[in-house]
């Protein structure tokens, strides 16, 4: 067999691939708060528990009200879209002129008041979704088997962001956007409803993280805490990318979940914090991020 | 003036701090302490479910024991040796505790022991695994009641190595309990005849294994080893589910708790062989008991919630039989007493804190065998306890081999 550093290609090449389906969660996380930030200034940190919520919409949306799969990829991020808009409605919005400190501290305890609650009511074992049917079974790739379910999530996730991606950096609503993050006030006095897209805003951020969410049940055990490890692998990697920028979360986001696969090959105990290790480094040499503006 | 209002609040401070031992000599309850996992990963396993099990012991028991009144108090240990320890010493400090159930997590209890010993506490641990507690990390106030990580190796992988499976892959949790459970379970395949392939550690709580999962088959060896507990367990066969691992591997689940059965489903937990200290459907007594908890939680017990009832009962029996909750004379009742009831037939605790008991070799039904709801094991061998927990190891310097 070849091997490359003692490593068979194969294994390598087999990480590669897993570690760009964990990088797809990444990148599609990472783009929700990113876009969040960039446009709201606000650092989201019930970005895990909305995450959560979406497998929870998807897992309940079929035990309860018997909604497959191929919906709920549609229901499910509409559903916790507009709870995020309530949120802001109600909570964030008098947050804005304030400290980012502030923003944080509520986002956070609404992320522990929403897994609380699940908690309380489903406990910690979890709720297994079943992958779809049309997506049972595995491909043969030659040098490993990949079920047919994570490569789909990859082709959602590229979808997903670099659509993302191009609403916002090369339509006009995408200007408007990025026109209200510089100078909010004069745009308004151009006639744009300001605090409409704000809110637009925070709902579609939010609903990215619950189709992860929705994307992510199937492989998975549903549960309350699934977020909250994640949603701080995911800062880490907004901040690698630079906080705020779209395009530096998307490449980020995919990068880092591939480093973390080889690592996972090489010395797997260090697996979980190699992200942390390069945030250091990035914050060290590129304060701002790899993408983001000095 | 800085000085003098700092003397003053330091001089409050002491008072308060020399107050509260009267307080404590007041009050002439029985006090039963609960320290688990209330809200993380393991809170199914033991848990709410666990303090309601307690309370039912302590009402069975008719509320009182040498005619005073038994209280309890419960707390959340999230997972932290250090939330956990400091708990259990206020507790001894100032609510005179007399017994302490340790929930699960076994660093969160080696941390638990080291105060038992020092404030001389009964200590039972209930949902913990790990052998060291009756081992290395021994005390004479330390009673481990449920199973530890020796008796599921030997049932487990003896069960496995006998049945054909002789090269072993382990995918461990990074914590004390996985390595001592890889360890333990090492070694009873090495005595069986078995080879020990190799074994990679995974991060608590990771978030994907399918990358070690393709580590494991990447070994070639027919037996997977899972030395990982709670949602590790089950995101790691349901992972190796998904990528056709089963078909190639027999997965082996070293520590298993019925709740983790009844989350992942028979379909893809079938044919899975683990080892239980008790199970629902074993007998009617167990059945029983079964029912009232499901009244009362909406779920089958786990082991662990058998046992804490069955912990709580034979304290109290100790303490009736001893005349007093002195520490040192409750421990030697409970060393002295045989333990019949739902949980364990004739069990006792030996030297070394170990409640020997009957275990149980277990296999996951198919979907086809299983015939009503939480009809998920069928009994593939009952170990003696001697058979199970093995013998005295001679690493605890109080229970000499």
């Amino acid at each position: 067999m070849t091997t490359l550093f003692g490593v068979p290609v194969a294994a390598i090449l087999g990480q590669l691939v897993l570690g760009l389906v964990n990088g797809s969660f990444y990148a599609m996380l990472s783009l929700g708060l990113a876009v969040i930030f960039g446009l709201m200034g606000v650092v989201n940190f019930a970005h895990g528990a909305f995450y959560m919520l979406g497998a929870f919409a998807a897992v309940l949306g079929l035990k309860w009200l018997g909604i497959g799969y191929w919906p709920a990829l549609l229901l499910a991020p509409l559903a916790i879209g507009v709870l995020g808009v309530i949120v802001e409605r109600l909570f964030l919005r008098h947050v804005y002129r304030l400290d980012p400190l502030y923003g944080l501290l509520l986002t956070f305890g609404l992320a522990l008041v929403a897994e609380g609650s699940l908690h309380e009511f489903f406990g910690a074992s979890g709720q297994s979704y079943p992958v779809p049917s049309a997506l049972q079974g595995v491909m043969n790739l030659g040098f490993m088997f990949l079920p047919k379910y994570r490569a789909w999530v990859i082709v959602v996730s590229v979808v997903v962001c670099f659509g993302t991606w191009f609403v916002i950096e090369r339509t006009r609503l995408g200007a408007t956007l990025r026109a209200a993050t510089e100078n909010a006030p004069l745009l308004q006095a151009f006639g744009v409803n300001v605090p409409l897209l704000v809110v637009a805003t925070y709902g579609g951020g939010v609903a990215l993280a619950a189709l992860a969410g929705v994307l992510a049940s199937p492989v998975i055990l549903v549960t309350s805490q699934m977020g909250n490890s994640l949603v701080i692998v995911v800062f880490a990697v907004v901040v690698i990318g630079g906080m705020g920028s779209i395009l530096g979360a998307i490449v980020s986001g995919l990068a880092l979940g591939v480093v973390e696969g080889l690592t996972k090959v090489v010395y797997p105990e260090a697996s979980n914090i190699v992200v942390f290790v390069l945030m250091a480094l990035v914050l060290i040499v590129r304060p701002a991020g790899l993408f983001g503006r000095e | 003036m800085k000085l003098k209002t700092l003397a003053q609040g330091l001089v409050a401070v002491l008072a308060i701090a020399a107050a509260t031992p009267a307080a404590r000599a007041a009050g002439n309850d029985v006090v039963i302490g609960d320290i688990d996992d209330l809200s993380g990963v393991y809170a199914d396993v033991l848990g709410a479910g666990g303090v309601e099990a307690m309370k039912m012991a302590i009402a069975d028991f008719g509320g009182t024991v040498l005619g005073r009144k038994i209280t309890t108090l419960v707390a959340d240990h999230q997972n932290k040796p250090d939330i956990g320890a400091s708990k259990f010493r206020e507790w001894a400090d100032q609510n005179g505790v007399n017994l302490v159930l340790g929930g699960s997590n076994t660093g969160v209890n080696i941390a638990m022991s080291k105060v038992a010993a020092a404030k001389k506490v009964p200590f039972i641990v209930i949902g913990a695994g790990g052998a060291s507690l009756t081992n290395e990390d021994c005390t004479a106030y330390s009673v481990h009641y449920v199973y530890d990580t020796t008796a599921l190796a030997n049932g487990t992988a003896t069960a496995i190595v006998k049945s054909g499976g002789k090269t072993w892959f382990y995918l461990t949790a990074d914590y004390a309990f996985g390595t001592q459970l890889q360890n333990a379970a090492s070694k009873v395949v090495e005595a069986n005849g078995g080879k020990n392939l190799g074994a990679v550690r995974v991060p608590l709580g990771a978030s994907d294994f399918s990358s070690f999962l393709l580590q494991a088959q990447g070994s070639g060896a027919q037996v997977l080893g899972l030395s990982n507990a709670g949602t590790d367990f089950s995101n790691s066969l349901k992972a190796a589910n998904e990528f056709g691992i089963t078909r190639t591997m027999k997965p082996a689940a070293l520590l298993v708790f019925i709740t983790e059965i009844h989350a992942l489903g028979l379909p893809t937990a079938q044919g899975l062989y683990l080892t239980d200290g008790w199970y629902w459907d074993l007998n009617d007594e167990t059945r029983a008991y079964a029912k009232r908890f499901f009244a009362k939680m909406g779920r089958q017990p786990t082991m662990d919630h058998a046992g804490i009832y069955s912990a709580t009962t034979s304290y109290l029996k100790a303490v009736k039989a001893a005349g007093s909750t002195d520490a040192d004379k409750v421990m030697a009742e409970l060393h002295k007493m045989k333990i019949n009831d739902m949980f364990a037939k004739g069990g006792y605790i030996r030297a070394d804190g170990v409640m020997v008991h009957t275990m149980y070799v277990m296999q996951v039904k198919s979907p086809q065998e299983s015939k009503y709801p939480w009809d998920y094991y069928k009994v593939v061998k009952q170990m003696s306890g001697e058979e199970a927990f093995g013998p005295i190891t001679g690493l605890c310097p109080i229970a000499p081999k």
